[in-house]
């Protein structure tokens, strides 16, 4: 079952080259067991673009869809058996990147 | 086989083996949601049966077959619409695992339904319906919450459980120690509540839910024997569980502690239970929530007479446990203690103090009624008791603050 880890910021751009490498670590070892699928680190959400093409023309929106205190900084997505083996890589990886991290699975 | 009988046989094997049936379908099936509701149809199909044709031999097995088919109804009913992954479970076959010591399907359902990835009252409410048997509105009356609003909890956590694939299974040694908390708070709830059942139609004291208690925990320590809080909570049961015929009167009636046959509790019990906390107080650890409670009940259990009791421990070790657990509850009971030791004036002042926590709360209405009856308030006290009966749920309580009530000048 595949899981998405959401990493939890509430500043932009904020990584510092320690939390850089202890992330790196971390990602060899995903990679290395086999619980990597992807991962990334995202720019702030003021550079984000909505786009509705709902209607009869696409209309283009500057910013993000929802203004929060916390966003959006980065994902993994990880293969994993069951819940606990993804909490406990979850716990890692907040460790590891030094910010809250939200687990969800794939329907 | 009358009637009486019949119906005697099927609430003991719901008392006997709801858990054990919810726990085989789960692990047969996967799913707690079609566990469970297989095997309530099975108990209500028993219930039309057995009164016809007589109680199964083997009840268990009879109630457990009849769940599987109720449930393999259920995933040909869905698959017929189209769900064909609730098909394929149908098939799946867990591969065995090793059996241990602590190979207990019982033991594997709870760890699932204490997982932290669920809110606390979340595990004890599906712990209370899965493993305990209990019903969506007992439960609902033990959390002073909606009924509603439970049912969509059990719903939401089983749904929860299903999506994001919490396994069915005891943690391994390393995760063991931190899943264990969360498990011995989930069992001291059920512990209390078949100690204090609630329903109208339900026995005073559920000796089902108490010793199924006291039966993991102790499973739980023989996993777990350096674990002080383990212990703790053990000695607590024990402690209180040796006092349980005495709790009640021939009459149905509550006996409180200060009335009781010491007589009758169960020496036995008190013997583990102290010795339990003897081996916790050698340890020279700081005890944790269950061990302070524990010795609590110790102080009440070395006391051959009420008049006996040292209430200055008591007080002591309440102080101790609001340092740890600062909640209203713990203090309304350190408030009773301190009614022994410095008066009912003293004390009826600390527990008004709690009246915007408790005031949806039975026992915060029945300690101010005794209170206020030992200062002679008889119409503050009536009124207390009123509203104490109002919200009260068990039936050997009512009729204990029912007497009490009838009794004032």
């Amino acid at each position: 079952m595949q899981y998405l880890f959401s990493v939890i910021d509430d500043k932009t751009n904020s990584g510092t080259p320690d939390e850089m490498a202890a992330i790196d670590v971390f990602n060899e070892r995903l990679q290395a067991e086999g619980y990597w699928v992807f991962a990334g680190g995202l720019n702030s959400p003021s550079t984000a673009t909505v786009i509705d093409n709902r209607g009869v023309e696409a209309v283009f929106t500057d910013g993000p869809f929802v203004e929060s205190k916390e966003l959006l900084a980065g994902f993994w997505i990880i293969e994993a058996p069951d819940l606990d083996v993804a909490l406990k890589l979850a716990a890692e990886g907040s460790k590891a990147c030094h910010r809250k991290v939200e687990v969800r699975p794939f329907l | 086989m009358n009637a009486v009988d019949v119906r005697e046989a099927i609430t003991r094997a719901h008392q006997e083996e709801w858990a054990r049936v919810v726990a085989s379908l789960t692990r047969r099936f996967g799913d707690l949601d079609i566990a469970e509701e297989a095997a309530a149809e099975a108990f209500a199909t028993a219930l039309v049966r057995w009164p016809a044709d007589g109680v199964p031999p083997n009840p268990g097995g009879w109630l457990t077959t009849t769940a599987n088919r109720k449930a393999i109804d259920r995933i040909r009913r869905e698959s017929k619409r189209g769900d064909k992954q609730k098909e394929a479970q149908m098939w799946y076959d867990d591969p065995p695992e090793p059996r241990g010591a602590i190979d207990d399907e019982r033991l594997r359902l709870i760890f699932t339904c204490a997982h932290p990835a669920l809110g606390m009252e979340t595990r004890v409410a599906l712990t209370l319906r899965m493993v305990g048997g209990l019903t969506v509105p007992e439960i609902a009356r033990a959390f002073l919450v909606q009924e509603t609003a439970m049912a969509q909890r059990i719903t939401r956590a089983k749904a929860k459980i299903k999506a994001t694939r919490i396994p069915y299974r005891v943690p391994s040694a390393e995760d063991l120690p931190g899943r264990v908390s969360g498990v011995l708070a989930v069992l001291f709830l059920v512990f209390n509540e078949g100690y204090l059942a609630t329903g109208p139609d339900t026995d005073p004291v559920r000796h089902d839910l108490t010793s199924e208690a006291i039966r993991l925990t102790r499973l739980i320590r023989a996993l777990m024997p350096e674990d002080g809080e383990v212990a703790g909570l053990l000695a607590l049961m024990l402690l209180t569980e040796a006092r349980r015929t005495a709790r009640v009167s021939a009459s149905g009636e509550l006996v409180t502690l200060d009335q009781q046959d010491r007589g009758d509790w169960d020496a036995a019990l008190v013997a583990e239970g102290h010795r339990l906390v003897r081996e916790r107080l050698a340890a020279g650890v700081a005890p944790g929530r269950y061990q302070i409670l524990a010795a609590i009940n110790a102080v009440h259990t070395s006391a051959r007479d009420v008049r006996d009791t040292d209430w200055s421990q008591i007080v002591a070790l309440y102080d101790q446990l609001i340092h740890l657990d600062p909640s209203p509850i713990v203090a309304l009971n350190r408030a009773v203690a301190v009614a022994e030791l410095d008066g009912p004036q003293v004390a009826l002042a600390a527990v008004d103090r709690l009246e915007d926590q408790l005031a949806g709360y039975h026992a915060y209405h029945a300690t101010r009624a005794d209170l206020l009856r030992r200062l002679g308030c008889s119409q503050d006290s009536r009124a207390a008791y009123d509203r104490a009966i109002e919200l009260a749920g068990n039936t050997a309580e009512t009729a204990y603050l029912t007497r009490r009530r009838d009794q004032l000048g």
